[in-house]
């Protein structure tokens, strides 16, 4: 893992200066209910030299994975190609890529020398015939080739869309195997496609719930080592764990951090009741957020920190409630049928995404932060514990089958409820914490 | 299965589910037959080891949907279990809380901890000193039966008596 992480020292140079600076025609607007994937081409980048051949083409496939997995856009198959493009800094023949109505083309190249890769790349407007934005080129090692290539389609979906990307990221999830009875638990990390996967701990006890830090530095979980629930917070480099300190009581779960990094927010559970606590990190003091006997758990922050979302059955079942982030009178924002669960604040602020049981079958829902308009994206026998994507417009989640055989697997759904999709993980998956866009 | 059916006859209903435990003991000749006239140490006719807990007082009892309000008959076997811990005060407990898989991980986990609390407060109610009786919660995280429909769910919903620390000598 430290030498993955480590070994990716991207360097990132703007080629030239563009010929129009100004962004082209092309633009997908997310926000418009769109139907029509757009349909674009990826020629497979142009390798510099016969080190470079099978990292090019690797590279090229990945980043048409990345654009067709977000459901928004459509690639068109080689088979279809008129134009090779056997160089990088020859002009691109608009007429050829145009004929096979291919309206995003992207080229690019890559170098490698010993163990450093350098890819180079374009993104084309292929109706207006510009470059839709600047040339650029990524630097780094070769182990670190799929980030080189998430980076390269990051740029790619921004520069169409307008938005943040999301494809150089990684997301903590547990890895499940066994059966429902004997289930194995094991923390793990891997790339948001469900490559590089890497174990973080053995499954001698359960885990449950890894939580990203805001800089994916750390991850906090739930783990029985001890016999109890406990938190524990992980340096993700180092793979080193500590258990945090959590005042009277035995049993504390649920865990997240603050935007800042600096605190989190988690439950505690004392004489059978379980509360909100949060705990600064560097002193280790917890101070109490909620007193009640009801359940409050399954606390979110604001990305301004300022409040936090959570669960609390306080009105007889469980539903959503906000409340001031130093605790305080907290305000009831579901309404609608059905039981609500596992808040979580999308990163943009506007929506809060949730866990609704209702009438024998689960979904993934979002709300905005007053409760109204409430959308389910999901329904099937259990789907549960949302998370976001770092540009707030893909949730992953929990959905388990039915049965003695039930199986466990992470998926992932756009916010518009399309393109709902299993992520491939080696084992069985659950509670997927999706950490930020990686530098 | 010829276990259930003493069980039964004993009029201990709520320890129905102590069936399903992989004890192989709970398969053995039977407990309280006296078959051969003695009883083993430790042996599920020994009215002082765990086996006889588990099996004849009930280690378990069962709750209702989202519910860790204590039923009569939980109570009953509370009470079992109350009496067999003042009568072997060497050993002490953990109560384990469990929920069924219908619920999110979080909110099981908490109601779990209800229940084993419930079953612990009413133990101590019963004169069992609370030093004794430790509670941890699993929410849905090890269910005993693994059907998807209300017959294992139901099982699933239990406050399981675990002793710890004393064994027989």
């Amino acid at each position: 893992m430290m030498k993955f992480l480590t070994s990716l020292l991207l360097g990132l140079t703007i080629l030239t200066a563009p010929a129009y600076a100004q962004n082209g025609p092309l633009r997908l607007e997310l926000d418009q209910g769109i139907i029509e994937p757009l349909p674009f081409a990826v020629p497979s980048f142009v390798p510099d030299n016969a080190a470079a051949a099978q990292f090019a083409q690797d590279i090229s496939r990945v980043v048409a994975a990345d654009l067709t997995g977000t459901g928004l856009f459509r690639e068109i198959s080689s088979d279809a190609f008129i134009s090779r493009v056997s160089s990088f800094d020859a002009p691109v023949q608009f007429a050829d890529w145009k004929a096979i109505n291919a309206e995003a083309l992207v080229t690019g190249a890559v170098n490698v020398s010993g163990n450093r890769l350098t890819v180079r790349f374009r993104v084309w407007d292929v109706f207006s015939g510009q470059e839709l934005g600047t040339g650029l080129q990524f630097a780094g090692t070769t182990d670190g080739w799929r980030r080189m290539a998430h980076k390269v389609a990051d740029q790619v979906y921004s520069r169409v869309t307008g938005e943040g990307a999301y494809f150089d990221s990684r997301v903590a999830f547990v890895s499940e195997s066994g059966p429902k009875d004997q289930r194995l638990k094991r923390l793990a990390i891997m790339d948001y496609d469900g490559a590089n996967v890497q174990y973080l701990t053995d499954s001698a006890a359960i885990v449950l719930a890894p939580r990203f830090s805001p800089t994916g530095d750390r991850l906090l979980y739930t783990s029985y080592e001890t016999g109890q629930p406990r938190i524990y917070v992980l340096d993700v480099d180092r793979v080193r764990r500590t258990e945090l300190n959590t005042p009277g009581g035995t049993m504390s779960f649920s865990p997240r951090f603050s935007p800042d990094g600096r605190s989190i927010v988690y439950s505690l559970i004392q004489g059978g009741n379980t509360d909100l606590w949060k705990m600064d990190l560097a002193s280790g003091q917890s101070v109490r957020l909620t007193n009640t006997p009801a359940i409050e758990t399954a606390p979110s922050y604001s990305p301004d920190g300022s409040q936090i979302v959570f669960e609390s059955d306080r009105s007889g079942t469980p539903q959503l409630y906000i409340m001031p982030a130093n605790g305080g009178e907290a305000t009831r924002i579901s309404f609608g049928q059905g039981r609500y669960g596992t808040p979580v604040w999308s990163p943009r602020g506007d929506l809060v995404a949730f866990t609704k049981q209702n009438k024998g079958r689960f979904h993934i829902g979002v709300m905005r932060t007053d409760g109204s308009e409430e959308r389910l994206l999901t329904s099937s026998f259990l789907d549960e514990g949302p998370t976001w994507s770092p540009n707030g417009r893909v949730i992953m989640f929990t959905r388990e089958t039915q049965g003695a055989s039930g199986r466990a697997t992470l998926y992932s759904v756009d916010i518009s409820g399309r393109n709902l999709r299993p992520v491939r993980t080696p084992d069985g998956g659950s509670d997927p914490s999706w950490g930020p866009l990686q530098n | 299965m010829n276990v259930l059916s003493k069980v039964l006859a004993l009029g201990a209903l709520s320890v129905m589910a102590a069936c399903t435990s992989n004890d192989p003991s709970a398969l053995g000749g039977g407990f309280g037959s006296g078959a051969n006239g003695t009883i083993a140490p430790g042996s599920p006719s020994d009215p002082r080891s765990p086996a006889y807990f588990q099996q004849t007082v009930g280690d378990r009892v069962l709750f209702s949907v989202d519910q860790s309000t204590l039923t009569p008959q939980a109570q009953t076997v509370l009470q079992g279990q109350a009496d067999w811990l003042l009568a072997n005060p060497d050993f002490v407990a953990t109560i384990e809380g469990h929920a069924d898989e219908q619920g999110t991980r979080e909110y099981n986990l908490a109601l779990g901890a209800r229940r084993a609390n419930a079953a612990r407060e009413y133990l101590i109610s019963r004169g069992v000193a609370g030093n004794r009786l430790t509670t941890v919660s699993f929410g849905k995280e090890r269910p005993i039966e693994i059907c998807s429909t209300e017959d294992c769910y139901s099982k699933n919903r239990r406050a399981v008596t675990v002793l710890t620390g004393s064994t027989l000598g």
